[in-house]
């Protein structure tokens, strides 16, 4: 792990990289890792987030400028951008059930090829993909989802890395941190070393690739 | 009352005592308001939350305690806050004994559309498709009518939310169930009839003798 300023974090992420954003409707989504990207106006971006959150809000800060070519998500209703830029096709939407959303995820970062879910059989979530029946039961084969950067929000980060989260600003992170090739992180506070107790650490250290200065 | 409070109190009435409970938005949230004190019925907030509390008062809000729908709550003694992967596992492993969500339509084999109508509205299904099949049981609180049409219908024609057909259906017209595949006509809502019913439902149901009106 090391730690770097907001500007170098961002600076690594290239025009048309892949990236995991965490945060549910802009609750625990890093705020200033998505101001830097707009700042530095990285474009093309592939994004997997939950959801586009508002216009001026979270994710709904990409769609505001435009930077977003793909975004694979479970609800846009709350953004008329990331609606209008889909109807336009400007960005490229994969509207996905959340509980396949996040197993797809965590299949990526756990070294599976996919799951089988029943969500999704008999609607229009199961075209084109393969169905395969267990037990008599009919399952859909949803592929495993990983990205180049998860960009990750934290309550508590110890200076190892640890993280730990605050009620419902957990959601995604700790599930993208285990599925990207490098992992960003921000931290409400960043604390000494054991502060974070063993048994509280929700993302253990070497996940963490970077962490983010707080300024 | 109100359309909506009718079918408020009616839903509550299918809350159990100690029961996992996952409230869609709309119309389904205001049945917390109709719950009895001292139930101990949990409720799940699919970012990450069991116990879900009141709106919190002025000045006790917390920006990273929020419902799925990004407003501020409160967490009631015992709350557990979670993880995305285990919110759904609890709601697909079918660990929550009951989701209420609205609709767009159900068909007679209570099939249930709620979450596009294409070319006009396609903001994503979220957790529906996940909760319809996954949830030990589902029901339906929606209006019986929207601007005069039946959302009672033969047969979707809206995309499914899922294959799995949902327990019940509560209007504010009546109450409906899905014994052997059916639409059955189970209750009318106080000071409707049967026939009133009928006149305003696509879908041909089931009526037994001596329907039963809604007790509120």
């Amino acid at each position: 792990m090391r730690t770097v300023s907001i500007e170098d974090a961002v600076s690594m992420i290239p025009d048309g990289a892949s990236i995991m954003v965490g945060g549910f409707m802009a609750i625990g989504t890093p705020v200033r890792l998505l101001d830097e990207l707009v700042r530095q106006k990285k474009m093309g971006l592939s994004v997997i987030s939950n959801d586009a959150a508002t216009p001026g809000n979270g994710v709904g800060k990409l769609f505001d400028s435009a930077q977003v070519s793909r975004l694979i998500a479970s609800h846009i209703g709350l953004n008329p951008k990331a609606q209008q830029q889909m109807l336009a096709g400007q960005t490229a939407i994969d509207l996905i059930p959340q509980g396949t959303f996040v197993e797809r995820i965590r299949a990526g970062g756990c070294g599976l090829g996919g799951v089988l879910t029943p969500t999704g059989v008999g609607t229009p979530v199961e075209e084109g993909k393969q169905k395969i029946e267990v037990n008599g039961k009919t399952f859909l084969l949803e592929t495993a989802l990983r990205a180049d950067f998860a960009l990750i929000h934290a309550f508590l980060a110890d200076y190892s890395g640890n993280l730990s989260y605050a009620l419902t600003a957990r959601n995604f992170n700790p599930v993208m941190a285990m599925a990207a090739d490098t992992v960003i992180v921000t931290s409400e506070h960043i604390v000494p070393v054991g502060v974070i107790g063993p048994d509280h650490v929700v993302t253990p250290a070497p996940l963490v690739d970077y962490l983010v200065a707080n300024g | 009352m109100d359309p909506q409070t009718i079918i408020a109190r009616r839903v509550a009435q299918e809350l159990r005592p100690g029961s996992l409970v996952n409230l869609g938005i709309g119309i389904p949230t205001l049945v917390t308001n109709y719950v009895p004190a001292g139930m101990g019925v949990f409720f799940q907030s699919e970012n990450g939350l069991i116990g879900t509390g009141p709106i919190p008062e002025q000045g006790m809000a917390h920006p990273l305690l929020t419902d799925a729908g990004g407003r501020p709550i409160s967490a009631l003694p015992g709350a557990a806050t979670f993880d995305s992967a285990i919110s759904f596992g609890l709601i697909r492993g079918g660990h929550v004994d009951l989701t209420v969500l609205g609709g767009l339509q159900v068909d007679a084999e209570g099939h249930l559309a709620n979450w596009t109508i294409p070319g006009k509205m396609v903001p994503g299904m979220g957790g529906a498709m996940d909760l319809v099949s996954g949830a030990k049981r589902v029901i339906v609180a929606m209006q019986h009518a929207a601007k005069g049409k039946s959302k009672i219908v033969r047969k979707c024609n809206l995309p499914l939310t899922s294959a799995r057909p949902v327990d019940l259906v509560v209007t504010d017209m009546a109450v409906i169930a899905f014994p052997g595949g059916k639409a059955t006509l189970m209750e009318t809502a106080p000071g409707k009839t049967v026939a009133d019913v009928l006149a305003v439902t696509e879908a041909d149901l089931v009526v037994h003798d001596n329907t039963p009106e809604m007790k509120l």
